[in-house]
Protein backbone atom coordinates (compact mmCIF):
# COMPACT_ATOMS: atom_id res chain seq x y z
CA UNK A 1 0.00 0.00 0.00
CA UNK A 2 1.27 3.65 -0.85
CA UNK A 3 0.52 6.26 1.46
CA UNK A 4 0.85 9.69 0.62
CA UNK A 5 1.57 12.48 2.98
CA UNK A 6 1.57 15.74 1.09
CA UNK A 7 3.81 17.79 1.57
CA UNK A 8 3.95 21.83 1.66
CA UNK A 9 4.59 24.66 3.81
CA UNK A 10 2.92 23.14 6.68
CA UNK A 11 4.93 23.61 9.97
CA UNK A 12 6.02 20.11 11.39
CA UNK A 13 4.48 17.39 10.13
CA UNK A 14 7.45 14.73 12.07
CA UNK A 15 5.07 13.37 14.23
CA UNK A 16 2.42 12.31 11.73
CA UNK A 17 5.35 10.48 9.78
CA UNK A 18 6.72 8.92 13.25
CA UNK A 19 3.03 7.73 14.16
CA UNK A 20 3.40 5.97 10.38
CA UNK A 21 6.27 4.50 11.50
CA UNK A 22 4.84 3.35 14.72
CA UNK A 23 2.00 1.48 12.73
CA UNK A 24 4.21 0.10 10.44
CA UNK A 25 3.17 1.66 7.74
CA UNK A 26 5.51 3.41 5.02
CA UNK A 27 4.90 6.82 3.42
CA UNK A 28 6.11 9.16 1.02
CA UNK A 29 5.97 13.30 1.62
CA UNK A 30 6.02 14.38 -1.43
CA UNK A 31 3.99 17.17 -3.42
CA UNK A 32 4.61 15.69 -7.18
CA UNK A 33 1.08 15.66 -8.44
CA UNK A 34 1.57 12.32 -9.90
CA UNK A 35 2.83 10.66 -6.71
CA UNK A 36 -0.27 11.84 -5.24
CA UNK A 37 -2.63 10.74 -7.19
CA UNK A 38 -1.07 6.93 -7.38
CA UNK A 39 -1.58 6.72 -3.97
CA UNK A 40 -3.87 4.72 -1.85
CA UNK A 41 -3.94 6.75 0.80
CA UNK A 42 -3.53 10.58 1.03
CA UNK A 43 -2.56 11.90 4.19
CA UNK A 44 -3.37 16.11 4.41
CA UNK A 45 -1.15 17.36 7.67
CA UNK A 46 -1.51 21.27 8.63
CA UNK A 47 -0.30 23.34 11.17
CA UNK A 48 0.18 26.95 11.05
CA UNK A 49 -2.01 30.05 9.63
CA UNK A 50 -4.70 29.38 6.91
CA UNK A 51 -3.92 32.37 4.21
CA UNK A 52 -0.83 31.64 3.69
CA UNK A 53 -1.69 27.34 3.53
CA UNK A 54 -3.69 28.23 0.80
CA UNK A 55 -1.58 30.58 -0.97
CA UNK A 56 1.34 27.83 -1.07
CA UNK A 57 -1.61 25.04 -2.09
CA UNK A 58 -2.62 28.05 -5.09
CA UNK A 59 0.39 28.74 -5.93
CA UNK A 60 1.12 24.59 -6.91
CA UNK A 61 -1.99 23.74 -8.36
CA UNK A 62 -2.59 21.61 -5.01
CA UNK A 63 -5.68 23.48 -4.18
CA UNK A 64 -7.25 21.63 -7.50
CA UNK A 65 -5.70 18.50 -7.02
CA UNK A 66 -6.95 17.57 -3.35
CA UNK A 67 -10.79 18.03 -4.02
CA UNK A 68 -10.50 16.00 -7.41
CA UNK A 69 -8.63 12.80 -5.27
CA UNK A 70 -10.99 9.68 -5.27
CA UNK A 71 -8.97 7.73 -2.61
CA UNK A 72 -9.25 7.81 0.95
CA UNK A 73 -7.80 11.41 1.94
CA UNK A 74 -7.50 12.06 5.66
CA UNK A 75 -7.15 16.12 6.38
CA UNK A 76 -5.29 16.99 10.06
CA UNK A 77 -5.88 20.04 12.10
CA UNK A 78 -5.43 23.10 9.72
CA UNK A 79 -5.46 20.23 6.81
CA UNK A 80 -9.19 20.06 7.83
CA UNK A 81 -9.97 23.79 7.96
CA UNK A 82 -8.55 24.02 4.51
CA UNK A 83 -10.85 21.70 3.56
CA UNK A 84 -13.92 23.74 4.38
CA UNK A 85 -15.51 26.47 2.56
CA UNK A 86 -14.26 29.12 4.18
CA UNK A 87 -11.84 30.26 7.47
CA UNK A 88 -12.34 33.11 9.42
CA UNK A 89 -8.46 33.41 10.02
CA UNK A 90 -7.64 35.73 8.09
CA UNK A 91 -10.68 35.82 5.65
CA UNK A 92 -9.30 32.96 3.70
CA UNK A 93 -11.57 31.07 1.15
CA UNK A 94 -10.95 27.44 1.55
CA UNK A 95 -11.41 24.29 -0.83
CA UNK A 96 -14.77 23.77 0.05
CA UNK A 97 -15.03 19.86 -0.10
CA UNK A 98 -16.67 20.14 3.29
CA UNK A 99 -19.94 22.53 3.28
CA UNK A 100 -19.34 24.66 6.22
CA UNK A 101 -17.32 27.64 7.94
CA UNK A 102 -14.56 27.55 9.96
CA UNK A 103 -14.83 30.33 12.93
CA UNK A 104 -12.43 31.71 16.10
CA UNK A 105 -13.39 30.45 19.36
CA UNK A 106 -15.52 33.47 20.74
CA UNK A 107 -13.75 34.80 23.87
CA UNK A 108 -15.30 33.74 26.80
CA UNK A 109 -14.27 33.72 30.33
CA UNK A 110 -12.95 30.63 31.56
CA UNK A 111 -11.78 29.30 28.27
CA UNK A 112 -8.55 29.93 27.02
CA UNK A 113 -7.96 30.53 23.46
CA UNK A 114 -6.66 28.16 21.53
CA UNK A 115 -7.93 24.95 22.96
CA UNK A 116 -4.87 23.12 24.11
CA UNK A 117 -4.66 19.28 25.47
CA UNK A 118 -7.20 16.75 25.95
CA UNK A 119 -11.13 16.71 25.11
CA UNK A 120 -13.56 14.12 24.57
CA UNK A 121 -14.97 13.42 21.05
CA UNK A 122 -18.78 12.35 21.42
CA UNK A 123 -21.46 11.27 18.96
CA UNK A 124 -19.04 9.37 16.93
CA UNK A 125 -20.51 7.81 13.45
CA UNK A 126 -18.51 5.94 10.90
CA UNK A 127 -15.44 3.79 10.35
CA UNK A 128 -12.79 6.21 11.08
CA UNK A 129 -13.92 5.74 14.88
CA UNK A 130 -14.64 1.77 14.74
CA UNK A 131 -13.64 0.34 18.19
CA UNK A 132 -13.76 3.51 19.93
CA UNK A 133 -15.87 4.43 22.75
CA UNK A 134 -17.79 7.84 22.93
CA UNK A 135 -16.12 10.33 25.19
CA UNK A 136 -12.75 9.49 23.83
CA UNK A 137 -10.10 12.04 24.46
CA UNK A 138 -8.31 13.46 21.91
CA UNK A 139 -5.30 16.30 22.31
CA UNK A 140 -6.51 19.40 20.56
CA UNK A 141 -4.19 22.64 19.83
CA UNK A 142 -6.93 25.37 17.72
CA UNK A 143 -8.28 28.74 17.88
CA UNK A 144 -10.85 28.00 15.33
CA UNK A 145 -12.77 25.19 14.61
CA UNK A 146 -15.96 23.98 12.19
CA UNK A 147 -19.42 24.20 13.18
CA UNK A 148 -21.35 21.26 13.69
CA UNK A 149 -23.09 20.06 10.29
CA UNK A 150 -24.78 17.40 8.44
CA UNK A 151 -20.90 16.08 7.62
CA UNK A 152 -19.91 16.29 11.24
CA UNK A 153 -18.74 12.33 12.36
CA UNK A 154 -17.17 13.03 16.17
CA UNK A 155 -18.49 16.42 18.39
CA UNK A 156 -16.19 18.17 20.53
CA UNK A 157 -17.37 20.87 23.24
CA UNK A 158 -15.39 24.13 23.73
CA UNK A 159 -16.91 27.40 24.60
CA UNK A 160 -20.00 25.30 21.93
CA UNK A 161 -20.16 22.59 19.72
CA UNK A 162 -18.18 21.98 17.40
CA UNK A 163 -16.78 19.21 14.58
CA UNK A 164 -14.17 17.29 16.15
CA UNK A 165 -13.74 15.43 12.80
CA UNK A 166 -15.69 15.57 9.06
CA UNK A 167 -16.67 12.54 6.47
CA UNK A 168 -17.82 13.28 3.15
CA UNK A 169 -17.66 10.44 -0.04
CA UNK A 170 -13.84 9.61 -0.07
CA UNK A 171 -13.02 12.75 2.11
CA UNK A 172 -12.29 12.64 5.99
CA UNK A 173 -10.82 15.02 8.40
CA UNK A 174 -9.93 15.24 12.15
CA UNK A 175 -9.69 18.67 13.82
CA UNK A 176 -7.33 17.01 16.88
CA UNK A 177 -3.57 15.67 16.52
CA UNK A 178 -4.82 12.13 15.99
CA UNK A 179 -0.97 11.06 15.62
CA UNK A 180 -0.26 12.40 19.62
CA UNK A 181 -3.18 11.18 20.79
CA UNK A 182 -2.39 8.25 22.69
CA UNK A 183 -4.09 4.38 21.44
CA UNK A 184 -7.45 6.21 20.83
CA UNK A 185 -5.53 7.97 18.18
CA UNK A 186 -3.46 5.72 16.73
CA UNK A 187 -6.40 3.54 16.30
CA UNK A 188 -7.81 6.12 14.00
CA UNK A 189 -4.95 5.90 11.70
CA UNK A 190 -5.50 2.46 11.89
CA UNK A 191 -9.08 2.24 10.49
CA UNK A 192 -8.32 5.14 8.24
CA UNK A 193 -5.05 3.17 6.93
CA UNK A 194 -7.53 -0.11 6.34
CA UNK A 195 -10.35 2.12 4.59
CA UNK B 1 -14.80 18.57 28.74
CA UNK B 2 -11.04 19.88 28.68
CA UNK B 3 -8.61 17.98 30.76
CA UNK B 4 -6.83 18.94 33.26
CA UNK B 5 -2.83 17.63 32.37
CA UNK B 6 -0.40 15.30 34.35
CA UNK B 7 2.95 16.22 33.45
CA UNK B 8 6.40 14.60 34.64
CA UNK B 9 9.37 16.34 33.52
CA UNK B 10 12.42 14.58 33.15
CA UNK B 11 15.22 15.76 33.67
CA UNK B 12 18.52 14.88 31.35
CA UNK B 13 22.45 14.95 31.00
CA UNK B 14 24.06 14.08 28.39
CA UNK B 15 20.92 11.86 26.87
CA UNK B 16 20.62 10.03 30.10
CA UNK B 17 17.84 11.51 32.76
CA UNK B 18 19.36 12.21 36.02
CA UNK B 19 18.20 13.09 40.02
CA UNK B 20 17.32 9.15 39.95
CA UNK B 21 14.15 7.35 39.31
CA UNK B 22 13.01 4.17 41.07
CA UNK B 23 11.44 2.22 38.77
CA UNK B 24 12.29 -1.16 39.58
CA UNK B 25 11.04 -2.69 36.35
CA UNK B 26 13.63 -0.45 34.47
CA UNK B 27 16.66 -1.90 33.35
CA UNK B 28 18.00 1.08 33.15
CA UNK B 29 16.71 3.29 35.51
CA UNK B 30 18.49 6.02 33.59
CA UNK B 31 17.21 5.40 30.01
CA UNK B 32 14.46 8.86 29.17
CA UNK B 33 13.13 6.61 26.28
CA UNK B 34 11.87 3.67 28.40
CA UNK B 35 10.95 6.15 31.44
CA UNK B 36 9.03 7.83 28.80
CA UNK B 37 7.33 5.34 27.53
CA UNK B 38 6.21 3.70 30.97
CA UNK B 39 4.65 7.13 31.71
CA UNK B 40 2.87 6.92 28.61
CA UNK B 41 1.86 3.76 29.20
CA UNK B 42 0.45 4.96 32.56
CA UNK B 43 -1.66 7.94 31.41
CA UNK B 44 1.14 10.92 31.53
CA UNK B 45 -0.88 13.28 29.44
CA UNK B 46 2.41 15.11 28.17
CA UNK B 47 5.61 15.02 28.83
CA UNK B 48 8.66 17.47 29.42
CA UNK B 49 12.31 16.82 28.52
CA UNK B 50 14.37 19.82 30.01
CA UNK B 51 18.56 19.42 28.88
CA UNK B 52 20.65 20.74 31.81
CA UNK B 53 23.72 20.52 29.16
CA UNK B 54 24.27 22.55 26.07
CA UNK B 55 27.68 22.03 24.44
CA UNK B 56 27.20 21.13 20.84
CA UNK B 57 28.37 17.62 21.19
CA UNK B 58 25.74 17.22 23.93
CA UNK B 59 23.32 18.84 21.39
CA UNK B 60 23.63 15.67 19.14
CA UNK B 61 22.85 13.39 21.86
CA UNK B 62 19.83 15.49 22.84
CA UNK B 63 18.52 15.42 18.93
CA UNK B 64 19.17 12.05 18.54
CA UNK B 65 17.31 11.36 22.07
CA UNK B 66 14.57 13.32 21.24
CA UNK B 67 14.17 11.43 17.60
CA UNK B 68 13.60 8.29 19.78
CA UNK B 69 11.28 9.23 22.60
CA UNK B 70 9.23 10.42 19.42
CA UNK B 71 9.76 7.41 17.80
CA UNK B 72 8.42 5.54 20.68
CA UNK B 73 5.79 7.28 22.23
CA UNK B 74 2.28 8.84 21.22
CA UNK B 75 1.95 11.25 23.17
CA UNK B 76 3.05 14.77 22.85
CA UNK B 77 6.01 16.19 24.18
CA UNK B 78 8.03 19.50 25.13
CA UNK B 79 11.97 19.89 24.97
CA UNK B 80 13.39 22.57 26.97
CA UNK B 81 16.68 23.74 27.83
CA UNK B 82 19.86 25.69 26.00
CA UNK B 83 17.42 26.40 23.32
CA UNK B 84 18.04 30.69 21.77
CA UNK B 85 17.30 30.74 17.85
CA UNK B 86 15.45 29.45 14.89
CA UNK B 87 17.86 26.77 14.45
CA UNK B 88 17.77 24.96 17.57
CA UNK B 89 14.05 24.94 17.13
CA UNK B 90 14.12 23.92 13.88
CA UNK B 91 16.17 21.31 14.43
CA UNK B 92 14.12 20.26 17.68
CA UNK B 93 11.23 20.00 15.85
CA UNK B 94 12.48 18.18 12.73
CA UNK B 95 13.09 15.25 15.25
CA UNK B 96 10.17 15.18 16.29
CA UNK B 97 9.22 17.56 19.45
CA UNK B 98 6.14 18.78 19.39
CA UNK B 99 6.99 21.60 21.76
CA UNK B 100 9.81 23.37 22.15
CA UNK B 101 10.28 25.42 26.01
CA UNK B 102 12.83 29.00 26.14
CA UNK B 103 13.83 30.14 29.26
CA UNK B 104 17.09 32.64 29.44
CA UNK B 105 17.23 33.58 26.18
CA UNK B 106 13.22 34.77 25.97
CA UNK B 107 14.50 37.16 28.66
CA UNK B 108 18.00 38.36 27.69
CA UNK B 109 16.16 38.85 23.88
CA UNK B 110 12.08 39.08 24.05
CA UNK B 111 11.56 39.47 20.39
CA UNK B 112 12.89 35.42 20.24
CA UNK B 113 9.34 34.76 21.21
CA UNK B 114 7.57 36.66 17.98
CA UNK B 115 10.32 35.58 16.04
CA UNK B 116 9.29 31.70 17.11
CA UNK B 117 6.07 32.26 16.68
CA UNK B 118 6.02 33.38 13.58
CA UNK B 119 7.69 31.07 12.09
CA UNK B 120 6.86 27.73 14.02
CA UNK B 121 3.11 29.24 15.35
CA UNK B 122 2.42 29.85 19.02
CA UNK B 123 0.81 26.02 19.77
CA UNK B 124 4.97 24.80 19.47
CA UNK B 125 6.21 27.78 21.96
CA UNK B 126 6.25 27.39 25.53
CA UNK B 127 7.75 29.53 27.80
CA UNK B 128 9.12 29.09 30.58
CA UNK B 129 8.68 31.26 33.74
CA UNK B 130 11.34 31.01 36.72
CA UNK B 131 9.76 33.19 39.66
CA UNK B 132 10.94 34.01 43.43
CA UNK B 133 9.15 35.98 45.74
CA UNK B 134 12.44 38.58 47.07
CA UNK B 135 12.88 42.10 48.09
CA UNK B 136 12.50 44.38 45.18
CA UNK B 137 16.61 45.85 46.00
CA UNK B 138 17.94 42.47 45.49
CA UNK B 139 16.60 42.52 41.47
CA UNK B 140 18.13 45.02 39.56
CA UNK B 141 15.36 47.72 39.65
CA UNK B 142 16.88 49.88 36.34
CA UNK B 143 13.92 49.25 33.48
CA UNK B 144 10.79 50.36 32.81
CA UNK B 145 9.36 46.76 34.21
CA UNK B 146 9.93 47.76 37.61
CA UNK B 147 8.15 50.84 38.69
CA UNK B 148 6.57 50.15 41.95
CA UNK B 149 8.13 51.10 44.93
CA UNK B 150 6.71 47.55 46.63
CA UNK B 151 9.77 46.56 49.03
CA UNK B 152 8.76 42.74 47.45
CA UNK B 153 7.63 40.91 44.42
CA UNK B 154 7.43 37.83 42.22
CA UNK B 155 10.80 38.57 40.26
CA UNK B 156 11.65 36.22 37.27
CA UNK B 157 14.91 34.08 37.45
CA UNK B 158 17.38 32.98 35.08
CA UNK B 159 19.97 30.54 35.45
CA UNK B 160 17.68 27.43 37.02
CA UNK B 161 16.91 30.40 39.01
CA UNK B 162 19.97 31.42 40.26
CA UNK B 163 19.71 34.76 39.22
CA UNK B 164 17.35 37.75 39.13
CA UNK B 165 16.27 39.65 36.36
CA UNK B 166 14.34 43.17 36.73
CA UNK B 167 10.99 41.30 35.19
CA UNK B 168 8.27 41.21 37.29
CA UNK B 169 6.81 38.06 36.67
CA UNK B 170 3.04 38.61 36.15
CA UNK B 171 4.09 41.58 33.96
CA UNK B 172 6.48 39.05 32.01
CA UNK B 173 3.76 36.38 31.76
CA UNK B 174 1.12 39.05 29.84
CA UNK B 175 4.23 40.11 27.92
CA UNK B 176 4.97 36.34 26.29
CA UNK B 177 1.46 36.09 26.02
CA UNK B 178 1.22 39.21 23.62
CA UNK B 179 4.36 38.12 22.23
CA UNK B 180 3.11 34.56 21.04
CA UNK B 181 4.18 32.11 23.40
CA UNK B 182 1.09 29.35 23.23
CA UNK B 183 1.50 28.58 27.00
CA UNK B 184 3.32 29.16 30.19
CA UNK B 185 5.64 27.14 32.13
CA UNK B 186 5.55 28.75 35.61
CA UNK B 187 8.06 27.49 38.29
CA UNK B 188 8.32 28.52 41.70
CA UNK B 189 11.61 28.79 42.97
CA UNK B 190 9.91 29.15 46.75
CA UNK B 191 7.84 25.94 46.11
CA UNK B 192 10.37 24.48 44.41
CA UNK B 193 11.57 21.28 45.92
CA UNK B 194 9.92 21.87 49.13
CA UNK B 195 6.86 19.42 48.35
CA UNK B 196 4.74 21.53 50.38
CA UNK B 197 2.46 22.56 47.58
CA UNK B 198 2.46 24.50 44.58
CA UNK B 199 2.81 28.23 44.75
CA UNK B 200 -1.46 28.71 44.89
CA UNK B 201 -2.03 32.35 44.95
CA UNK B 202 0.56 33.21 41.65
CA UNK B 203 -0.58 30.71 39.77
CA UNK B 204 -3.93 31.68 39.93
CA UNK B 205 -2.84 35.18 39.63
CA UNK B 206 -1.29 34.20 36.21
CA UNK B 207 -3.78 32.35 35.22
CA UNK B 208 -5.61 35.10 35.34
CA UNK B 209 -4.11 37.30 33.40
CA UNK B 210 -2.97 35.16 30.96
CA UNK B 211 -5.09 34.25 28.37
CA UNK B 212 -2.73 30.85 27.63
CA UNK B 213 -2.28 27.92 29.70
CA UNK B 214 -0.06 27.74 32.63
CA UNK B 215 1.76 24.67 34.00
CA UNK B 216 2.25 24.73 37.58
CA UNK B 217 5.51 23.11 38.41
CA UNK B 218 7.43 23.44 41.84
CA UNK B 219 6.19 22.01 45.06
CA UNK B 220 4.23 18.97 44.97
CA UNK B 221 4.15 16.45 47.23
CA UNK B 222 0.79 15.18 47.80
CA UNK B 223 -1.99 14.25 45.64
CA UNK B 224 -3.96 17.06 47.12
CA UNK B 225 -1.20 19.51 46.05
CA UNK B 226 -2.96 18.60 42.69
CA UNK B 227 -6.39 19.23 43.85
CA UNK B 228 -5.43 22.89 45.39
CA UNK B 229 -3.17 23.63 41.92
CA UNK B 230 -6.64 22.60 39.82
CA UNK B 231 -9.15 24.86 42.00
CA UNK B 232 -7.54 27.29 43.97
CA UNK B 233 -4.77 27.65 41.79
CA UNK B 234 -6.45 27.74 38.45
CA UNK B 235 -3.59 25.97 36.64
CA UNK B 236 -3.96 23.87 32.68
CA UNK B 237 -1.79 21.50 33.91
CA UNK B 238 0.32 20.06 36.87
CA UNK B 239 4.13 19.26 36.42
CA UNK B 240 6.08 17.39 38.64
CA UNK B 241 9.54 15.13 38.78
CA UNK B 242 11.07 13.62 41.60
CA UNK B 243 7.36 12.51 43.30
CA UNK B 244 6.64 10.69 39.52
CA UNK B 245 10.23 8.76 39.56
CA UNK B 246 10.40 7.54 42.91
CA UNK B 247 6.96 6.75 42.84
CA UNK B 248 5.78 8.81 45.52
CA UNK B 249 2.69 9.11 43.48
CA UNK B 250 1.49 6.82 41.16
CA UNK B 251 -0.23 8.37 37.93
CA UNK B 252 -3.06 6.02 37.83
CA UNK B 253 -3.46 6.71 41.13
CA UNK B 254 -3.44 10.45 41.01
CA UNK B 255 -5.47 10.69 38.11
CA UNK B 256 -8.21 8.64 39.43
CA UNK B 257 -7.96 10.90 42.55
CA UNK B 258 -8.47 13.78 41.30
CA UNK B 259 -11.19 12.55 38.77
CA UNK B 260 -12.89 11.43 42.59
CA UNK B 261 -12.46 15.02 43.47
CA UNK B 262 -14.74 16.46 40.20
CA UNK B 263 -11.40 17.88 38.20
CA UNK B 264 -12.02 16.80 34.25
CA UNK B 265 -9.30 13.83 33.64
CA UNK B 266 -8.39 11.95 30.82
CA UNK B 267 -8.44 8.20 32.41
Amino acid sequence: MKTVIIKYNAGNVQSVMYALERLGASYLLTDDESEIRSADKVIFPGVGEASTAMAYLRERGLDKLIPSLKQPVLGTCVGMQLMCRYSEENDTTCMGIFDIDVRRFPNESGFKVPHTGWNNIHSLCGPLTDGLVENAYMYFVHSYAADVCPETIAVCDYVRPFSAMLHRDNFYAAQFHAEISGNEGQRILENFLKL
Amino acid sequence: MLTKRIIPCLDIKDGRTVKGTNFINLRDAGDPVALAAIYAEQGADELVFLDITATVDERKTLIELVRNVAHTINIPFTVGGGISSVADVSALLNAGADKISINSSAVRNPALIDELALEFGSQCIVVAIDTRWIGVEQALTTTPHAPSPMPYAHIVHTHGGRKPTELRTIAWAKEVENRGAGEILLTSMDTDGTKAGFALELTAHISGAANIPVIASGGAGTMNHFVDVFTVGKADAGLAASIFHFKEIEIPDLKGYLREKGIEMRI
